[in-house]
Order: structure tokens, then C-alpha cells, then sequence
């Protein structure tokens, strides 16, 4: 029982947290918790949520990945030409969406693998890339998505939000499932430690790649329910995103370092940040005090989360690896 | 033979100046006004607000670490000092710049002690630091544009010539020249290196790293201060989040210039020519007058290559 909770501490705290800042939230609203507002809350939150998953793929291998907001911009102006028509034309631009998100991913990927550039720097510079085709494509916001799937994806099923079954399903049917595989197992590996990872015969190469190309399909993700929530393309929703990613996997207990954390937590993690956005916007406090309110909830829970620091003994702990 | 080697430069250090050169010298073939003196001049006096700031990042990213507060210490100390100045307050307005360059100091202290005894990370740390300065701003000031002008003082530091030389550049080379000195010289440039190296074997050789990292961070905030007042000279007023758009750059600068993002290499001069690089390649593109989507794209692509081959060189060395 004390390894469970020693090994899933960070998520199990994400997860409480949620839960009482939901209730709050219910509480607070003023309509209640009505499928209409769970439903409104989800989709704010999934968005951010599988931004959040992109982040979490580039942290875990112990990258960093400022394309995030980029991708997400450059799917949504996609998406919004080619989601339109017929339900045949519709899935062919959902495919299409999704690998021009593997693509950017494994650019990504091969600049860090084969060019050996630190990820932050190479993503900053594929951010411009891909900032900058997003905007060839809508100059200005525009374009629209098609309704009937927007509202499939966006509304709920017997009263559950659809965005929130696919949270779930993501943990369940892809998470738990790739923990258990190679490359679940490699992607701690490479990310704890490199040079053990390559010693024990693992790929290092492959899952880097694997990993960012993973992050780039969750970009892209991110976009397309972007996309599904505001009918429109727009380039320029990605700075926001880009930040807020890595302030939401931070706060899930993934860090920064590599090699810990997970994606549930990640995921719990941006939920939690839009929640408290959220509950803010209802709290009747005062609009123009809510940025200061939200650095401030970040810097304390970032703070707490580095106050382990000061009950270590010995010094030179706190170096870590 | 060794003396011989450190009269020429690393190569590292170059790559960014030839760069600067090869920008100019395809730029007056298509637009042969680049050439003339007026241009150059205002490149200088304008790479003297990215450069400030790159400075100031290029310390801290050789300690290891990134600031990534840099945005909104330059919006905040630009608001101060054009509020100071908007009392009508003769001292208060005397006292804008030194006053805006503590709050910069102070902000890095904030930011040094959080990276150093809370030991969070430097990325998420600062993050979260800007965003608190974002929403004072925003509490203070009403989101709307903060009331107040920049001070003759201010103005003048931003946009006179002295000699034909702007005076902005000339402030620019002179905190250059201050920090080669501190980095060459004193044994706090040392520490910050063997920090960026390896924080652990430092600290067990008796040197004071929290210290080391807080004053590498609050001579940061002080840079982005400077940069912050001249860009109020320059713009004669604050304004909500611009310093939002110097960020990118400034981190682009300096990884240009040869300094590693992983801290412990790296130097003031290569940031130098990174700045004039990267200032003169948004200049060109925007004389050309092509559109915000393929400036950036062309932003983007023109950065990658300068990495690709910085590192695929090192890789064959």
C-alpha cells in the first residue's frame, strides 16, 4: 500500500485538488452543475488538457517543447478548410489534420535527434516555422467547421460530456495500455537516464522520436477540438497554450527534469488550471484582480511543490541525479 | 602557441557576425539604401533594446537556468518609470530611472531565490513570476494603457546621436564592456560558469552558489530594466505587454551566439553579433515588405540552419 502511494503520490494530490476545486465550482456557478455547464467546463478544460499531453511527451524524454501553441494554431487554421462537406471529406481532413500534427512532431523530433539541437531552442525556432504557415493560411480568422461533428464531439452523451468520456478513454485506452509496452517503458528510460537507456539497449533514437511525434499528434488533437469548440480557424491561440502546457504538467507532478510523472497527471494538471479560470470568472471578484489571483494560485502551488526542498538534510540532495 | 590561439576569436563567436555580414551584403544587392550610414545607425540604435536584454539572458543562461520574466520586468519598469515621470514630480521624475532599475534588480532576486533555495525550476519559476507582474499591471493600471510620458532624460538616452553614433548603442556597449569585465575578471564570472557546468562540484569547493544565482538573476532583471526605460524613451510611453513580443528573440539571440542553452558555455560577444543578426534579419525582411506569416517563417527557417550548423559542426570536430 505504501509503494502505491509512494509511487503515484504527485497524481493521487492533482487528483484531490481537482475534486474539491470542482465542487467549488459547481457550488459557486450559478446555474449548478447542470449538463450544460459540466459540458462547457469540459471542453475548455480537454482542450488545454491534450496540450497538456503534447507537453507531457516532450518533458517526460527530458525535452521541453515551445511549438505546442504553434501546432495547435496551425491544425486549427488547417482544420478549418478541410472539416467541412461531406462525412467522407470530414474524417479525410480529421486524417489529414492529425498527420500534418505527426509531421510537425517529428521535425520536431529530427532536429533534437539527428541535429542534435537542445529542444527548447529547436522547437522555439519550428514555432516561428509553423506560427508563420498558420498565418499564410488565415491571414485574419476565418473559415468554419462542420456543425454536425462539432456537435457530436462537443455536446454529451446521456448527460456526460463527450470531451470528458474522451479524457477517459485516452487514460484507459491508450495510456495503460502503452505504459505496458516497450515504449512506455522506454520513454521513463531515456528520461531518467540516457545513457543507462542506451547501455540497456534501448533505442534511444526511436523513442525521442516516437515521443515528440506522440507530442506533435496531441498538438494536433488539441487543435482539432480547438477547432470543434470555435467553428473557426484563428493563428493566433497558440502563445496562451504554449505557456499554459507547461504550467499544467508542472502542476500534475511531471518534471521538468524527465523521467517522472505521467500523463494522467498531466492531464489532471490542466484541469486543474482551467478550473480554477473558471471558478475565478464566476467568484465575483473583481475581473481586473483574476490575472494577479491565477500567478499567484500558480507561483504557491509551483512553491509548495519546491518546498520539499527544505525539510532534505542533506545539502546536496537537493541536486537531484 | 597558445597565446596565439586566443587572439583568434572561436569560431562560435563569428559565426553570427558573418552572418550579419552575408545579411547585409545580400540585402544592398536587392535595396542598396541598406548600405547607406542613416540605415546602419538605426539598426544599432534599435538592436540596443533586444541587445540589453540578451545580455542580461545571456548570463543567466550560462548559469543554466532561463528567464523567462524578461516580457513583463521590461513592460513593468517602463510603466514605473513613465508613471514616476507623469507626476509632475520634479525629484520623482529624477528618481524614475534609478527607481526602475531596483524593481528590476528586485524582480531577478525574487527570481534567483526561488531557482536557488526553492530550487524550482528556472523555466516554470519565472513563468509564474511574469504572470504575477503581468496581473499587478493589469490590478494597477485597469488593463488599459498606464497614464504618463518619458522623461527628457529618458528620451534622450533612447534616440540622440552622439558623433553619429546613437546613443542608445553606446549604453549598450558600455554594460557590454561592464559585464566582459565581470565574467573575464572577477571570480563571480568564473562561479557562473562552474555553476553552469556542475552546480554540485561548485558548491562543494566552498563557493556560495544561491548567491552566485540570485546575483546572476538580479543582474538580469537590471538589463531587462535598462532595456525597458530606453524602449519608453524611445516609444515617449508604457504600454500593456510590450515586452511580450522581445522574448523569442532574446533567447534566439544569445542560443545564435554560440552560449549553450544547458548554461556552463558560451560568451558576452557572441550575443553581441547574435543581436545585430537577428535585429538586422527583422529589419531587411520588413523593408522587403512581406508579409507577418513568411517573416516568421523565414524567421523560423533562418534560425534552424544557423543551429543545424553550429551543432552538425561540433558533432564532426
Amino acid at each position: 500500500m505504501g509503494d502505491i502511494w509512494r509511487s503515484n503520490q504527485r497524481e493521487v494530490i492533482a487528483v484531490i485538488v481537482l475534486a474539491i476545486l470542482l465542487t467549488l465550482y459547481f457550488s459557486t456557478h450559478p446555474s449548478g452543475p447542470t449538463t450544460y455547464v459540466m459540458t462547457i467546463w469540459a471542453n475548455q478544460c480537454l482542450i488545454l488538457g491534450l496540450a497538456a499531453i503534447a507537453q507531457f511527451f516532450a518533458v517526460i524524454v527530458r525535452g521541453i517543447d515551445l511549438s505546442v501553441g504553434a501546432v495547435m494554431a496551425l491544425t486549427n487554421c488547417i482544420a478549418s478548410y478541410l472539416i467541412i462537406g461531406t462525412g467522407l471529406e470530414v474524417a479525410g481532413g480529421i486524417l489529414v489534420v492529425l498527420a500534418v500534427g505527426i509531421t510537425c512532431g517529428l521535425i520536431n523530433g529530427m532536429l533534437v535527434v539527428f541535429g542534435r539541437i537542445q529542444p527548447i531552442v529547436a522547437t522555439l525556432a519550428t514555432g516561428s516555422l509553423f506560427l508563420g504557415i498558420a498565418l499564410l493560411l488565415r491571414p485574419t480568422p476565418g473559415g468554419s467547421i462542420d456543425y454536425d461533428i462539432s456537435d457530436v464531439m462537443t455536446l454529451d452523451i446521456f448527460g456526460i460530456p463527450t470531451t470528458l468520456i474522451f479524457a477517459l478513454g485516452i487514460i484507459t485506452f491508450f495510456w495503460l495500455p502503452l505504459r505496458k509496452t516497450g515504449l512506455g517503458t522506454g520513454l521513463y528510460a531515456v528520461g531518467s537516464s540516457e545513457q543507462a537507456a542506451y547501455q540497456s539497449g534501448i533505442s534511444v533514437e526511436k523513442v525521442r522520436l516516437a515521443s515528440f511525434a506522440l507530442g506533435g499528434f496531441f498538438a494536433a488533437l488539441a487543435g482539432l477540438f480547438f477547432s470543434f469548440v470555435t467553428t473557426t480557424g484563428d493563428a493566433g491561440i497558440g502563445p496562451n497554450f504554449t505557456l499554459n502546457s507547461i504550467a499544467a504538467v508542472v502542476l500534475g507532478g511531471v518534471l521538468l527534469r524527465g523521467g517522472i510523472g505521467t500523463l494522467t497527471g498531466a492531464l489532471a494538471g490542466a484541469f486543474i488550471l482551467k478550473t480554477i479560470s473558471s471558478l475565478m470568472f464566476f467568484s465575483g471578484l473583481p475581473p481586473l484582480a483574476q490575472p494577479l489571483l491565477e500567478g499567484l494560485i500558480l507561483a504557491g502551488a509551483i512553491a509548495i511543490g519546491g518546498a520539499d526542498v527544505l525539510r532534505v538534510k542533506n545539502r546536496l540532495e537537493v541536486f537531484g541525479k | 602557441m597558445n597565446n596565439f590561439k586566443r587572439l583568434i576569436p572561436d569560431i562560435d563567436v563569428l559565426v553570427p557576425y558573418i552572418g550579419t555580414l552575408l545579411l547585409i551584403i545580400t540585402g544592398s544587392v536587392i535595396y542598396p539604401q541598406i548600405l547607406g550610414v542613416d540605415y546602419l545607425a538605426q539598426q544599432l540604435q534599435i538592436a540596443a533594446f533586444l541587445g540589453l536584454l540578451a545580455l542580461g539572458a545571456t548570463i543567466v543562461i550560462l548559469l543554466g537556468h532561463i528567464d523567462l520574466s524578461i516580457a513583463w520586468v521590461l513592460t513593468g519598469s517602463a510603466i514605473i518609470s513613465t508613471a514616476l515621470v507623469g507626476t509632475g514630480d520634479p525629484i520623482l521624475s529624477m528618481l524614475s530611472i534609478p527607481i526602475a532599475l531596483i524593481f528590476g534588480a528586485g524582480i531577478g532576486i525574487i527570481n534567483g531565490l526561488g531557482v536557488a533555495v526553492l530550487r524550482i525550476p528556472s523555466m516554470v519559476w519565472t513563468l509564474s513570476v511574469n504572470s504575477m507582474l503581468l496581473g499587478i499591471s493589469v490590478v494597477l493600471t485597469g488593463g488599459f494603457n498606464p497614464k504618463g510620458e518619458a522623461s527628457d532624460i529618458m528620451v534622450a538616452l533612447a534616440t540622440s546621436q552622439i558623433s553619429g553614433l546613437p546613443l542608445a548603442f553606446i549604453i549598450w556597449m558600455l554594460v557590454t564592456a561592464a559585464l566582459v569585465l565581470l565574467l573575464k575578471k572577477t571570480s563571480f564570472g568564473r562561479y557562473l560558469s562552474s555553476v553552469g557546468y556542475n552546480e554540485k562540484a561548485t558548491l562543494l569547493s566552498g563557493v556560495s552558489t544561491p548567491s552566485v544565482i540570485i546575483a546572476a538573476f538580479s543582474i538580469a532583471g537590471i538589463c531587462s530594466a535598462m532595456g525597458g526605460v530606453l524602449l519608453a524613451g524611445y516609444a515617449n510611453q508604457a504600454y500593456q505587454s510590450m515586452g511580450d513580443p522581445f522574448l523569442l528573440p532574446t533567447i534566439a539571440a544569445v542560443v545564435i551566439g554560440g552560449t549553450s542553452i544547458l548554461g556552463g558555455r558560451g560568451s558576452i560577444a557572441g550575443t553581441v553579433g547574435g543581436v545585430l543578426f537577428i535585429t538586422l534579419l527583422n529589419s531587411i525582411l520588413s523593408v522587403m515588405q512581406i508579409s507577418d506569416a513568411w517573416r516568421s517563417i523565414i524567421f523560423g527557417l533562418i534560425i534552424i540552419t544557423m543551429l543545424l550548423f553550429q551543432s552538425l559542426r561540433k558533432k564532426r570536430t
